[in-house]
């Protein structure tokens, strides 16, 4: 891999300034030299070798190279690389990627590339794939290919602007991009790598996944295991997207996100995984579970963050770090357990958030704007996964989803309205009477009786083995006539801290040890 | 006997095929039939509703407004669950605003703001929505007696009634059957009700945090160090 290779600007034009037309049978030098370690490298499974052509060499030559043109085409790579059928299928997936970055994909494009991921994927299902490829590229599969559906169904619900052949096309290949077929690949890949039993298995210490990374270091391929593995993830993704949170999460419970794991070993995975996961408990009402998750995130991103500034994903971690301290705050606007808060998570949310958040529990009509505004924001890119009626008048309908999802968190919202000022009551009084308390929020008593069994009910959760859960910072009990307000104190947990820093202490010494000196 | 055999082995079947093979538009049948099912036999299954909603958002030509009533009533009785809102989740706005849903969607209001008198004037007046899925009452005065009990340490006999919508004789009855089998005490002249204490109307029986004792799996973690 000689420097020398790619330093190829004289002879190459980018055709931004149309000099040259893009031409899908020319292959450069280092694209030449690109395919052809690659291939060597995948052949002779050197896993590190791979991840820096993969991660850095290609994202190299495209921002010189094909800065908004594709990469050439795979049939004029091909004869570099033996016609090798399996490695002209990830090249396909990388082509494809690279243009849905870059440019704007045509329906065919989508379609073909529809017919790769099935390619590659039946490939890797039917067990003949004996590579080792690095984390970060089975992870941008799986990612990608839930990226290129959620893109589709966003493309075919603007049905307004739509050609005659682009209808005729859409209606020829019903089966592109199909819900059905989505979610099934995730399902089998998920099945066929049995990963779920592994998972248990490793629990009982009679399987090696986690600890090896899901790399296979007695000779055989990671592909299967890694994909299935991330295609939990990638199933949380589509029901989320789909407005089923409580399947979603169903199917993430095999990954422990309390612990490390292989969902943590590539960033991108970590932060989608979290990110969906906080939205789905925002939506269950599980407040408390969410606040919890994303403070854990923010606060590694913001540790580790630096590290990724040269990388690929750097905007998108930076993104999806945005909206999740917008979901944060809403999360707290409903819930206020500032407790559960790390103090850096705590000052950076003041920082871009902290006036919005004040305004946003005065609940009057700004505030639910604010509460739109957030949402609308942080949430995910919803679907309609059935197809149009082609018969019917063509309207775009690519906001019904979302439509619906904003709609029906402000009506949880505003009833929570109350909440809020029962709250602002209860901090300043130990007890208080029925009477009085009615008589300053200017309300009848039998009012003010479903207000604060209202403030009851949303403020104790149903967990998902059934258990009611509080998620009260402040809260209360009647007796006959009158409210005993109880403020609930958390001691700060000892145990887990001194956990921590025991298994931190012990992995230093352990480096320590490892340090020759000279 | 045979009847009751076939009836457990279908639902046996149907969760199979929601945890097996949930994707499949050929299953769409046993679901709605499944519906059917959890409606006669008292019995309820969110994930395979769900399911259902799910293949009704694939294909809605294929969507019964009947079956998904159904669903919708059955989740208003698993509250306090938030399975009313997930449901609402899957089904199309256009389609929410068919007469019966807006209906429902009013009745999950008034039970999540806790306003128990307008809930069953509401669902007296729409008896024949409701009356299809036996044991509605009975679930939300299930529902109405937990929020009590989050509430109140001492209840008045008048918000009882009208939380479970039972007056007169018949309420005398419902409270002795709880004081019999959920510890209600029934305090003085019987104006008040005295609710079982649990860890929501009563803090102190809140575990104190400070003596939280930790999991074995997290001390686990440490174990490779001490050993």
């Amino acid at each position: 891999m000689a420097a020398g290779a790619y330093d190829y600007e004289d002879g190459f034009q980018s055709s931004n300034d149309g000099a040259i037309p893009y031409d899908p049978l020319f292959v450069p030098d280092p694209v030449k030299s690109f395919v052809v370690h690659l291939y060597r490298h995948i052949r002779e499974k050197n896993v590190y070798e791979i991840h820096q052509m993969y991660e850095t060499s290609f994202h190299t030559l495209s921002d010189r190279l094909f800065k908004d043109t594709p990469w050439p085409s795979v049939e004029a790579v091909a004869q570099y690389v033996d016609n090798d059928h399996v490695f002209c299928l990830l090249y396909r997936e990388m082509w494809y990627r690279h243009l849905y970055a870059r440019l704007s994909p045509t329906l065919k494009q989508r379609i073909d590339s529809w017919d790769n991921y099935c390619s590659l994927f039946q490939v890797v299902l039917h067990g003949v794939v004996n590579m080792q490829l690095p984390n970060q590229w089975l992870w941008d599969m799986v990612d990608e290919f839930v990226y290129q559906y959620q893109s589709f169904c966003q493309y075919r619900a603007k049905m307004k602007s739509k050609t005659e052949q682009e209808i005729a096309l859409l209606r020829q290949h019903d089966q592109a991009w199909n819900v059905y077929g989505v979610l099934n690949f995730l399902q089998a890949l998920m099945e066929k790598s049995s990963i779920i039993q592994i998972l248990e298995k490793e629990k009982e210490g009679l399987e090696q996944f986690t600890a090896t990374d899901g790399y296979d270091y007695a000779g055989g391929s990671n592909v299967l295991k890694v994909l299935g593995y991330f295609s939990m993830v990638g199933l949380l993704r589509v029901h989320c997207l789909l407005g089923d949170y409580q399947t979603g999460l169903k199917c993430l419970l095999p990954i422990d996100i309390s612990q490390q794991g292989v969902y943590t070993s590539v960033i991108g995975s970590h932060i989608t995984t979290i990110y969906h996961y906080g939205f789905a408990n925002l939506m269950l009402r599980r407040y408390v579970e969410a606040i919890h998750e994303f403070n854990k995130i923010l606060l590694y991103i913001y540790k580790t963050k630096q590290y990724h500034s040269k990388s690929p994903q750097y905007e998108q971690i930076l993104k999806k770090n945005e909206q999740m301290y917008a979901l944060l705050t809403i999360c707290l606007s409903l819930c206020p357990q500032a407790k559960l808060v790390d103090e850096t998570v705590n000052s950076q949310l003041r920082e871009k958030y902290g006036e919005k958040m004040s305004r946003m529990q005065r609940y009057d009509d700004e505030s639910f704007a604010l509460y739109d505004e957030l949402f609308s924001y942080a949430c995910p890119k919803f679907i309609t996964p059935s197809a149009p009626s082609y018969e019917e008048p063509l309207v775009n309908y690519n906001q019904d989803a979302y439509r619906l999802q904003l709609k029906l968190f402000l009506y949880e919202v505003k009833q929570q309205q109350q909440l809020s000022v029962v709250r602002t009551f209860l901090k300043v009084y130990s007890t208080i009477s029925l009477e009085k308390l009615a008589r300053y929020m200017d309300v009848d008593e039998p009012t003010l009786r479903t207000i604060l069994m209202t403030y009851k009910h949303k403020t104790h959760s149903v967990a998902a083995d059934g258990k009611t859960i509080s998620n009260a910072d402040v809260d209360f009990y009647i007796d006959d006539d009158l409210i005993h307000v109880v403020e609930s104190k958390t001691p700060k947990q000892y145990g887990d801290y001194f956990l921590r820093q025991i298994v931190k202490l012990e992995a230093l010494i352990g480096d320590m040890d490892r340090v020759k000196l000279e | 006997m045979g009847r009751e055999q076939t009836q457990s082995q279908m639902s046996y079947t149907v969760e199979q095929l929601v945890a097996v093979n949930p994707y499949n538009p050929d299953i769409l049948p046993d679901l709605e039939n499944y519906v059917n099912e959890q409606v006669s036999s008292q019995t309820y299954s969110l994930d395979a509703n769900l399911c259902l909603l799910r293949l009704y958002q694939f294909e809605p030509e294929r969507m019964s407004t009947q079956i998904v009533a159904r669903i919708l009533i059955k989740a208003l009785m698993a509250m306090p669950a938030p399975d009313f809102s997930l449901c609402l989740f899957l089904i199309p706005e256009r389609v929410q605003m068919d007469e019966q849903f807006k209906t429902l969607i009013v009745l999950s209001h008034y039970l999540e703001t806790a306003k128990f008198r307008q809930f069953w004037d509401e669902a007296a007046k729409n008896h024949h929505i409701l009356e299809v899925v036996p044991g509605f009452e009975q679930a939300i005065q299930q529902y109405a007696v937990h929020v009590l009990s989050l509430t109140y340490q001492k209840v008045p006999r008048s918000v009882v009634a009208e939380a479970i919508n039972i007056e007169g004789v018949s309420l005398d009855k419902f409270i002795e059957q709880h004081v019999t089998n959920s510890g209600w005490i029934v305090e003085g002249k019987g104006e008040l009700v005295s609710l079982p204490k649990n860890e929501f109307n009563h803090p102190e029986l809140r575990r104190t945090n400070g003596a939280k004792s930790i999991p074995l799996d997290r001390i686990a973690r440490i174990f490779p160090v001490l050993g």
